[in-house]
């Protein structure tokens, strides 16, 4: 362990902006919801009206977790059921960063030279990245507090935010040994906080219904935070599985790092082919090898998300059937069509913004491939550089069609009841607003390749506009920054041509332009 | 003869860096020619221009017979590029890499790539994480070898290699030479490796061409270490012409020695009689060292 204070000041300098940033910035979101929830339901009575079709809404159970009351707190808390997703991501992404990443690029050899122990490394990054989770939670709490809500509960609440960067910290300690690469610590952690999250809302949503598998949100640790239940029963002891939970695997990351050589993996390399074959002669068979994987993995993980929505859409209604009080208010709000369909329209928003991150990572692997020096070689041979990008957004562009297709599909297998066409159209109407952020990954890519990375901001701006934007009253013209504002809301919704026209010549401009520039400028840059 | 190679006049700034100042390079057709400089001297850059991955800010550049901006896809089927740090996809192996990029500039000889990973002792079955720096570098050498082109642009290409894969190395190129229908443009910040193989050399600093002809030609730029254990006590030595930084302690004597001023130095070395004799010759440091003394004064 010699040595970690000073790899954890070098962490610390390194991210001295990006860590403060998600750290303070998530922790402040929930106190924008108090105010919103204050103006929107003043009194008591309105407060316990939303709360109890909230509390059976299988889309919001699905989307924020479990909710058992109706204060102000309760309601907050429930609110920001997703931050803690937001933050293990923040969480994984920066233990990989400072331990595998490190080790591929070569400095934790550099640093490994000088007088620092083994685990030094390891130990420093998931030190500082629980460091930046305290930093969070305090915040949160801080906030919470300022707003006048109880002191306990908003203690809870933090708890929620630390826990979770405690565990998902330890998730990617583990990750970062098994794989080869960063890029593969970094999949199978986002993998392991997927299938934290759909064991979550399986559990959740039965437990609004029949509650046969309801004890599924046990095993997952988003499950165990939100059990915390902060402002209502102040829930303290699942607070202690999720810190023996951490405590365990960073054990058992430190075992795994112990039994493995630097730069590689627990499972050996295997050899290959000796000799190509034959698809890999040209600029796209060899982008069709790098995208491959991920366009498997990422239409895996948007079938499973069908299946979980389509699922939860059918015990919707069959919650509307069996219990009179719910479905008279189902009824003033449209029937329980209507209901469905609305569910399905704001599914099909949520699960575009997520091909969307998709369309810009892969658009994005086209700076990965420049950075690397694997662009340099290519361009050397007779390829030409609009045949190199263009076969990167290829998977780029068509890709997220792929995911959402399947994604349209996947519902219909649980929700055969459903119009599957209607189902299947809601999706595919998000690909221009997908086209829009792939495009502006490509503008970024072209002219200021450097800062490429803020092509990220694009899919967290409209996350931030999904989740705040309702509650929070937000003016129009803020809400119209997203495109996903503008696609037809389906099924329910009138389809009509001219946003679906608008984005894509919106988007189609915008990677002409991105691509007219890379051809103009300097590589690598 | 035609040139497979002009620049004249090269400059490119990076912001208010200026990488290449005026950088001149003429590499003639079927010649082995050496691209010197330290490192940081803009050997890559001019490389990158002459790939047509960056444009010149200033000044004409012909890559055989092209515009190597504007023709870069049509050239790149007539020339092979090393990188000085051949980084590989992580899930290709090196034979997939090195069949993909003979593929790309329009076709590679298969029973010249099974040759060459003999020589060169690589397994092309590994996938391209799992190789040590020396071992990518070989699977960028073997694909670019393999490929018919008329033009080979090798950066640093040694780098990594242990001293038989340099020496491998060496007699490929010879061989290379040989069939004469090829031109080779070698950079390197090592005089000694590029000496054996070229015909020719441009030596640059800061973006400058300093130095352009056959080794013949530069001799005048070199002097030789001469370190030796005497006899007796070297009179005279110290104030030949053409001997310089004379040391003297007890009877080991250490001087350099310009190259037309070698035979009168050892033979009054012969005279008092030499117990041993090192002689050591000029490093391209030391040649900088001095070109960069000539510039203050």
């Amino acid at each position: 362990m010699t040595g970690t204070g000073q790899i954890i000041r070098l962490i610390l300098r390194r991210d001295r902006i990006i860590l403060p940033l998600w750290a303070v910035l998530l922790g402040l979101v929930p106190a924008g919801y108090v105010a919103s929830f204050e103006s929107l339901f003043p009194t008591d009575a309105e407060r316990i009206d939303y709360a109890t079709v909230s509390a059976s809404n299988a889309g919001f159970v699905t989307l924020y977790g479990p909710l058992h009351g109706s204060s102000l707190g309760e309601l907050v808390a429930w609110r920001a059921g997703f931050l803690p997703v937001i933050a293990a991501i923040c969480a994984l992404l920066t233990v990989v960063r400072h331990t595998r990443a490190d080790e591929d690029a070569g400095r934790t050899e550099l640093i490994g030279a000088a007088a620092v122990g083994r685990y030094a490394q390891l130990a420093a990054a998931v030190i500082t990245t629980c460091a930046g989770g305290v930093l969070l939670g305090v915040v949160q709490t801080a906030a919470m507090v300022g707003q006048g809500l109880p002191v306990e509960g908003s203690l809870a609440f933090g708890a929620e935010m630390i826990l979770t960067v405690f565990v998902f910290a330890g998730v990617a300690a583990i990750t970062a040994q098994l794989t080869s690469g960063a890029r593969g610590a970094r999949s199978i952690a986002l993998a392991v906080l997927a299938v934290a999250f759909a064991l979550r809302v399986g559990g959740d949503t039965s437990a609004i219904g029949d509650g046969s598998t309801s004890w599924l949100s046990w095993l997952s640790p988003i499950g165990w935070v939100q059990h915390l239940f902060p402002y209502g029963v102040n829930s303290w002891w699942p607070a202690l599985l999720a810190l023996a939970f951490t405590a365990a695997l960073a054990g058992l990351a430190a075992v795994l790092l112990a039994r493995r050589d630097f730069g590689s993996g627990l499972a050996p390399a295997r050899l290959g082919p000796a000799s190509a074959p034959r698809s890999l002669g040209s600029p796209f068979g060899l982008a069709w090898r790098l995208h491959r994987g991920l366009l498997l993995s990422w239409t895996a993980g948007f079938v499973l998300l069908g299946l979980i929505f389509g699922g939860v859409g059918g015990s919707v209604l069959d919650i509307a059937a069996g219990n009179q009080e719910l479905s008279d208010i189902f009824n003033r709000l449209g029937g329980s069509d209507a209901l469905a369909d609305s569910y399905f329209a704001g599914i099909a928003a949520i699960v575009g913004l997520i091909a969307a991150c998709y369309a810009v990572q892969a658009a994005l692997r086209l700076r990965d491939e420049e950075t690397t020096g694997h662009a340099e070689m290519i361009l050397s041979t007779a390829a030409s550089r609009y045949a190199w990008a263009g076969s990167h957004l290829f998977f780029a562009l068509l890709g997220p069609a792929v995911v959402l297709a399947a994604e349209g599909l996947a519902v219909g297998v649980t929700y055969p009841q459903g119009n599957l066409g209607e189902i299947l159209g809601g999706v595919l109407v998000q690909l221009p607003a997908v086209w829009v952020l792939a495009g502006l990954a490509v503008l970024a890519f072209g002219l200021v390749p450097k800062l490429s990375g803020l092509a990220w901001a694009a899919p967290a701006i409209c996350l931030l506009i999904l989740l705040v934007g309702s509650t929070l009253q937000l003016s129009q013209w803020f809400l119209d920054i997203s495109p996903f504002t503008h696609t037809p809301k389906l099924p329910g919704g009138d389809l009509t041509a001219l946003p679906l026209v608008t984005l894509t010549l919106v988007a189609a401009v915008l990677t002409a332009v991105g691509i007219a520039a890379l051809r103009r400028r300097n590589i690598p840059d | 003869m035609t040139e497979a190679i002009t620049a004249a006049g090269l400059v490119k700034r990076f912001g208010k860096v200026t990488a290449l100042d005026g950088l001149d390079l003429h590499v003639e057709t079927g010649e082995v020619h050496g691209f010197l400089g330290p490192n940081g001297a803009g050997k890559t850059t001019a490389i990158r221009i002459l790939l047509g991955l960056m444009r010149s800010s200033g000044g004409d550049v012909r890559l055989l017979g092209g515009d190597p901006w504007s023709d870069a896809t049509a050239l790149h089927r007539r020339l092979a590029y090393v990188p000085g740090d051949v980084t590989l996809w992580p899930n290709l192996t090196g034979g997939e890499v090195i069949d993909l990029l003979g593929r790309l500039r329009g076709g590679f000889d298969a029973r010249r790539k099974a040759d060459l990973l003999e020589r060169f002792q690589l397994d092309p079955r590994k996938k391209g994480r799992t190789y040590s720096k020396g071992n990518r570098q070989k699977v960028g050498l073997v694909a670019a070898l393999s490929s018919d082109v008329e033009l080979l642009i090798l950066d640093e290409p040694t780098s990594g290699l242990d001293p038989l894969m340099e020496e491998v190395f060496r007699e490929v190129i010879a061989e290379e030479k040989r069939r004469g229908d090829r031109t080779v443009l070698l950079s390197s910040h090592i005089l000694s490796e590029v000496e054996v193989l070229c015909d020719r050399l441009t030596i640059i600093r800061d973006g400058r061409t300093i130095e352009t002809g056959t080794l013949a030609d530069m001799r005048h730029l070199t002097r030789t270490t001469i370190q030796a254990e005497l006899a007796g006590p070297p009179d005279g030595l110290a104030t030949l012409a053409g001997v310089h930084d004379f040391q003297l302690d007890h009877d080991r004597v250490r001087f350099d020695v310009d190259t037309e001023a070698l035979e009168p130095a050892l033979q009054s070395l012969v005279k008092v009689g030499v117990r041993s004799l090192v002689s050591q010759p000029p490093s391209l440091e030391e040649l900088f060292l001095r070109q960069y003394q000539k510039d203050e004064r």
